[in-house]
């Protein structure tokens, strides 16, 4: 049971001149599934993007702290999973090559039966010494499971979970988000009536323009 | 963070060997700018002071033509978000720097070599200043191409833009290392270039400062 | 109000007294001007082209502090003053390239000759070039002015170094140059009063022109912003 919470605070972004969404005011302290929905072009991805640090917003800010203690913006990824269909993981590499380079880069362990464990999990074991480049669309996105996960996040990210995925494939997600929702934080952006149902609380982009 | 950045370079490293996509190119590009350059000259003798600004020249141009990968590629491969996820800007930074300083160094090496073998003027009379230039030219050089290729990758537009916005920065490196290119070949005694040396320290220590200081705010959108 | 008035006033006198008062051997009224061995009747040039390049500089520094400044702030007005401070830049910038050149070519023979001061205010012109290039192929807002303000700033950064390099290198034509013992530095060069009277009121006055020009840019650009944005 980890002990992360997420607060929203007077959340805007622009780009340029136009604007995205504004004063999104949110808090998330205890492990519960949070939906973002929104029209195609409201900014989910936008929206997913601050909450992970890698875009910063126009106004207000988003306060990731951990055990009570803030965590600081260059040491965000390090309790961030993230999963979404522009994510591009390294082709000319396998994916069991993927994982070791990124938690060499990541400077962690590389826990080898935790990862099996995902591997067999995600249905990619026995594909895991083919490099990226010869992988369909599905199986690159359940790579990405792995490549969020591996690192053991306090919160989960899904940028559209279940794009590209066959109906097994979304199965195996929604078991893992409950799963894993237990005793962690999962954000999911999706207009997915599914991928919504899982969610306790939506937000929708739409109120804050 | 050394040891992250050092196996971010390994990876660079490990990906360019697999695709082999810029060395071949760059070996390729230094031996068409060395011969383009034999083939004018003829049997002319060229005096020093032309040979060591060639030498550069074609230095600057490899350089040009191959230091803007690291930053490009992820780009081109939109891993850019996957290397946001995984490391610090820090990190991300040394690690393409360690990359590019490696090959600076690989793609000299071999310039000077050509350049040793084919051109006469090239006499090295003082070969310690000569390797303290050649250290701390190509350091200069990795890291201003470095920071550059990273707003280029940002900017979007890939090839000709780099030498135009590379040119003003590494101006004041590239004059003073031509500048004790000649004193190398005049074997001027290393007391004589310490001036010029001092510029080269300094301007490395300058770059790489500015450098850290300001990648944050290329590599945050 | 008052100040374009003197600006008027300042910018009628510099331009009648820098054209028409006379150069003879012994000034003795105070509207001669003295004869300055070399350069003759192309002294008079100074009044224009020494302003020009100091408005270039300035106006790189100004783009600097912006380019900082919005780094700073994130707010995309620091942007558009960067934006034309830099466009003033590159106008008088290439002014003050080519009266430099005119006089060059009176005074030492040649239109250009790589004098330390010509290869740095050719250094700035590339600079200016390359700053504008760069805008150019980024089309969103932010990103353009968040590459362009960190270029400026590291563009800015390695100036010094020419300032230190070049007289080593080249050969100075320029009075003040570090080989030429007859002068001493440029504003003190063999003028007497009122030649530096004369001079420093056109300093003052091209500084005045070019805030002023700064000001009404930058503020139009930010109305036009604003009219499109109601439409």
């Amino acid at each position: 049971m980890s002990n992360y919470s997420l607060e929203i605070k007077n959340l805007t972004k622009n780009f340029g001149r136009r604007l995205i969404f504004r004063d999104i005011n949110y808090l998330v302290s205890s492990a519960s599934i949070v939906g973002i929905s929104g029209n195609n072009g409201s900014g989910k991805s936008t929206f997913m993007k601050i909450i992970a640090g890698v875009l910063s917003p126009n106004k207000g800010e988003v306060i990731h702290s951990l055990n009570g203690k803030k965590v600081i913006n260059d040491k965000l990824f390090n309790h961030i999973g993230f999963v979404s269909p522009y994510l591009v993981l390294y082709e000319e590499f396998s994916a069991e090559e993927n994982l070791i380079i990124f938690s060499k880069i990541r400077g962690i362990n590389y826990d080898s039966d935790y990862i099996k464990l995902l591997f067999e999990k995600m249905n990619l074991f026995n594909r895991r010494r083919d490099a990226v480049k010869t992988y369909s669309s599905g199986m690159k996105q359940r790579l990405k499971y792995l490549f969020a996960l591996m690192h053991k996040p306090e919160l989960l990210l899904l940028d559209e979970p279940t794009s590209n995925l066959d109906n097994e494939g979304k199965e195996t997600v929604y078991n893992l988000v409950n799963e894993y929702s237990k005793d962690q934080i999962v954000i999911i952006a999706s207009n997915e009536e599914q991928d919504l149902k899982l969610c306790g609380d939506i937000i929708y982009l739409e109120n804050y323009k | 963070m050394i040891s992250k950045s050092y196996n971010l370079c390994i990876k660079d490293i490990k990906s360019e060997l697999r695709t082999r996509y810029a060395i071949n190119a760059l070996v390729m590009f230094i031996l068409v700018a060395i011969s383009v350059i034999l083939f004018s000259i003829g049997n002319e003798k060229i005096q020093p002071e032309l040979t060591a600004g060639l030498y550069w020249v074609v230095i600057f141009f490899s350089a040009m033509s191959g230091l803007s990968r690291a930053f490009v590629s992820e780009e081109e491969k939109g891993t850019t978000l996957t290397l946001h996820l995984i490391a610090t800007p820090d990190t991300i930074f040394s690690g393409k720097l360690f990359f590019n300083l490696i090959l600076t160094f690989f793609i000299n090496i071999i310039i000077t070599l050509l350049y040793a073998a084919f051109f006469e003027g090239f006499v090295v009379n003082n070969f310690i200043l000569f390797l303290v230039t050649f250290i701390f030219g190509n350091i200069g050089l990795a890291i201003s191409s470095t920071i550059i290729a990273s707003i280029i990758a940002k900017a979007g537009s890939k090839g000709t833009l780099y030498p135009v916005l590379s040119f003003p920065i590494l101006l004041p490196l590239i004059l003073t290392c031509v500048q004790l290119t000649i004193f190398c070949f005049d074997g001027t005694s290393f007391d004589n270039a310490l001036y010029e040396m001092a510029i080269v320290v300094s301007y490395d220590i300058i770059m790489v400062t500015i450098s850290y200081l300001l990648f944050d705010f290329i590599w945050k959108e | 109000m008052y100040w374009k008035i003197l600006l008027f006033v300042l910018m009628t006198f510099v331009s009648i007294a820098g054209i028409a008062f006379p150069i003879v051997e012994k000034p003795s009224v105070w509207y001669e001007f003295p004869f300055i061995p070399g350069l003759g009747e192309n002294a008079k040039i100074i009044f224009f082209h020494v302003p020009t390049a100091w408005l270039t500089v300035i106006a790189f520094l100004m783009s600097c502090i912006y380019g900082f400044k919005y780094l700073k702030s994130k707010n995309l007005n620091d942007d558009v003053k960067a934006y034309v401070a830099n466009q003033l830049g590159i106008i008088f910038c290439i002014l003050a390239t080519v009266t430099g050149a005119v006089w060059a070519k009176f005074a030492w023979g040649a239109f250009w000759s790589w004098d330390p001061r010509q290869t740095s205010i050719f250094a700035l012109l590339l600079i200016y070039g390359a700053w504008f290039a760069l805008r150019s192929s980024i089309e969103s807002e932010e990103k353009r002015a968040t590459l362009s303000s960190v270029y400026s700033i590291i563009a800015f950064v390695t100036v010094p170094f020419f300032i230190f390099i070049m007289p080593r290198i080249m050969t100075g034509l320029h009075p003040g140059s570090a080989d030429d013992e007859t002068s001493g530095p440029i504003v003190n060069f063999k003028m007497n009063e009122n030649m530096l009277l004369i001079f420093f009121i056109s300093l003052i006055a091209f500084t005045i022109l070019y805030f002023w020009m700064w000001n009404i840019g930058y503020k139009s650009i930010l109305l036009k912003e604003k009219i499109q944005k109601n439409f």
